[in-house]
């Protein structure tokens, strides 16, 4: 008595689909970075360089600018006093430069800084725990952060200028 | 549940549409005279995807019941495979994959990434095509076995006469004497060859080994469960793959967990020379073991990720090659090191005119202090320190890594002789003064400060157990179906005639043999060839 009734069949062939179009999103959506444009930033805290710590968190209701560089990488080097401008144009109006250095020693980091008389902070991720954390490739990577903590903008690569760097700040300013 | 469409044997049984070989007594129902009589693979039962091809749904399951289907996708998904290797996957190359295939591989290479190549095996048509395989492995097997095992549950004693003169192996004896002693010795026959014989009337079937006919539908159940555990993997959490570099001594964050690891030492043991066979021509040294002595200790402080960790050792372990330290489920391997690695420069200042050592002093290549007092007076202090040492095309120095493969530090030596300091460069082994004047003070390198750096592997794979039970599975399937065979003897008395007829899904020789020697113990003779009609 062959059941001619499909219900069984299609409740076979349902599951197999499920199944298979669960594993294809899943494998779809595994390659992207976790950490985009609209998503939160992820909490951290890092040594100052020079002393003291920083924590992410504590930046609420101010705009952040958080660039992830090395001394090695020409771009990021080019880079550096269109920030420092930016972050002594809108240090006053609720928006920080935070520079996250790439897992270099502190007598290499203080040196560059003097050189290039870099006035915002410089963070130390010696172990490079942050810059796995923020899924960086390529360097400079920028991440314009707004006073809830969403990441607004995501620029991997550089140099960005001075205009550039202000237009996407306008889009982080608080009220 | 009887339709119209069903067919009755003139035997009087009724089978479901699509049946071959009467479910009763094997009478080949749809046959013409002169046709072939039916292939006995699945016992002429009626598989749904034969018989249906309406509905949709049924051509969806008739799609994926083919076998045919099965082998193309089989052979799509391996030039697919063979594609993906062709150039590397973009996670083996660096820099941005638009630039570096057309550079590196020219036209060619700009065809794989404009296809999308470089990530072939994560694509979603790699996907769907594998599990296409799978469904298709799924309904194959589901089309086969239910009817089969139907057909096989019942064991029917008499059957047609075509039916047995339609098997491969089959003869018939003229009999002239009582017919119940022979079928008696025949019973005992077919019994001590280990079939489980029935009777009825004056017909016997004698059957054994018909679980090997399951074996690879459960070969296939395990291989779904393989591709089920191997799918495992994209649940967060089940699969981790990363590597970590870590120095004799230092304590590092093991990539992708809370965890973090010391390396107590890392040793590398030598075979005597003595020990290695003569003959056995090796170049210098044969390993004997690689070894890192960890610690491993789990961080409190992980919910804010880049906070001092808050470090508490966990588990202590002896890691070897194929010998992981394992942690809940973590794994580590020991898979690289690199030896002697220079960590710190030692040197003694000199004062150059009075040839006398002022003291010794140690540049640490990762963290440098800037300011060391090497006497009373006399202080080193570090201005610069490029890693990865060189020249700018404008003649800038600079660092091109933030690894120290070409350390090269910028000193002052501030004494009182030298209050606004002496500047010197200082390299891996050399050393360059300033210039203008005659130095007052040099450098001499002693035995620097060295490590071994360990290479480890971090792996986590929770579906593991689960694909060693599938793959398990799958050998019980294979074992069972490669090693018995479902064998079935009919034997029918009709007047002064027996008639038997036998049935294997494999080795036809062994079947015939047995045949043979069952008739033997009736002291009839018949020879290999006589009862080969066809069959391998």
């Amino acid at each position: 008595m062959i059941n001619k009734n499909p219900i069984v069949r299609i409740v076979i062939l349902a599951l197999i689909l499920i199944a298979a179009g669960w594993a294809v999103y899943q494998s779809a959506i595994k390659d992207k970075q976790t950490i985009e444009e609209g998503t939160a930033a992820p909490n951290f805290m890092l040594p100052l360089l020079g002393g003291g710590s920083m924590q992410l968190e504590n930046l609420r209701g101010q705009g952040v600018v958080l660039n992830f560089w090395g001394t090695w990488c020409d771009p990021c080097r080019k880079e550096m006093p269109a920030l420092d401008q930016v972050h002594n144009k809108y240090k006053d109006r609720d928006v920080q430069v935070l520079a996250v250095n790439i897992g270099e020693s502190d007598v290499t980091v203080s040196r560059f800084v003097e050189q290039y008389q870099l006035s915002f902070p410089v963070l130390m991720d010696k172990q490079s725990e942050i810059t796995a954390l923020y899924e960086i490739g390529p360097i400079p990577t920028t991440f314009f952060i707004d006073g809830e903590g969403v990441v607004r903008r995501i620029v991997i690569g550089g140099p960005m200028s001075e205009q550039t760097i202000e237009q996407y700040i306008q889009e982080i300013l608080p009220e | 549940m009887t339709t119209v469409d069903d067919i009755k044997c003139e035997c009087g049984h009724t089978n479901p549409v699509g049946t071959l070989l009467c479910e009763a007594c094997g009478n080949p129902l749809q046959k013409e005279d002169g046709e072939e009589f039916p292939d006995m693979r699945y016992d002429g039962v009626s598989r749904r995807s034969q018989t249906f091809s309406r509905t949709i749904v049924d051509k969806i399951w008739n799609f994926f019941s083919s076998v045919r289907v099965a082998i193309i996708l089989i052979i799509i998904v391996l030039l697919a495979s063979i594609i993906g290797t062709i150039f590397p996957q973009e996670m083996y190359i660096s820099g941005p994959a638009e630039q570096v295939y057309p550079e590196k591989y020219g036209i060619a290479g700009e065809i794989y990434y404009k296809l999308g190549f470089h990530n072939l095996y994560t694509s979603w048509w790699y996907i769907t095509l594998l599990l296409m395989i799978g469904t298709s492995l799924v309904i194959c097997s589901l089309d086969r076995v239910v009817p089969l095992y139907r057909a096989l549950k019942k064991l029917p004693v008499k059957r047609h006469l075509s039916f047995m003169k339609g098997q491969k192996v089959y003869t018939s004896v003229s009999l002239s004497q009582d017919k119940e002693p022979v079928l008696d010795q025949l019973q005992r026959s077919l019994s001590k060859k280990g079939f489980r014989v029935v009777r009825e009337g004056y017909s016997l079937v004698g059957e054994k080994g018909r679980f090997s006919r399951w074996g690879p539908y459960i070969n296939h159940i395990g291989l779904i469960l393989v591709i089920v555990a191997v799918l495992m993997r994209l649940i967060p959490g089940f699969y981790l793959d990363e590597f970590v570099w870590v120095k004799e001594g230092e304590t590092r964050k093991v990539t992708g967990t809370e965890y973090y690891v010391k390396n107590v030492e890392f040793k590398e043991e030598y075979y005597d020379p003595e020990d290695v066979p003569e003959g056995v021509d090796v170049e210098g040294r044969v390993v004997k073991n690689y070894q890192t002595d960890a610690i491993l200790y789990e961080n409190r402080a992980a919910d804010t990720p880049g906070a001092p960790p808050d470090l508490v050792e966990v588990h202590r372990d002896q890691i070897r090659v194929n010998h992981p330290l394992k942690y809940k489920d973590l794994l580590l391997y020991q898979s690289g090191r690199r030896l002697n690695e220079v960590t710190a420069l030692n040197i003694d200042l000199i004062h150059l005119e009075r040839e006398e050592v002022i003291g010794p002093f140690t540049l640490d290549l990762y963290h440098p202090e800037s300011e060391i007092k090497v006497s009373e007076d006399t202080t080193v202090r570090v201005l610069e320190y490029f890693t990865d040492f060189e020249w700018t095309e404008d003649n800038e120095p600079r660092s091109k890594s933030p690894d120290p493969n070409n350390p090269a530090f910028v000193v002052s030596v501030i004494s009182p002789e030298t209050p606004a300091g002496e500047r010197s460069w200082i390299f891996l082994g050399s050393t360059l003064s300033s210039p203008d004047g005659e130095p007052v003070y040099g450098f001499a390198f002693t035995k620097p400060e060295i490590a071994d750096v360990t290479g480890l592997m971090v792996r986590k794979e929770k579906s593991l157990p689960f694909i060693y039970f599938g793959s398990g599975v799958v050998m019980l399937g294979l074992v069972m179906g490669f090693y018995w065979q479902h064998r079935r003897i009919w034997i029918n008395f009709e007047g002064e005639e027996i008639q038997i007829a036998a049935h294997t899904n494999k080795n036809w020789y062994g079947l015939r043999r047995e045949v043979q020697q069952i008739l033997q113990s009736i002291d009839v003779e018949r020879s290999i060839e006589q009862l080969s009609k066809g069959g391998k």
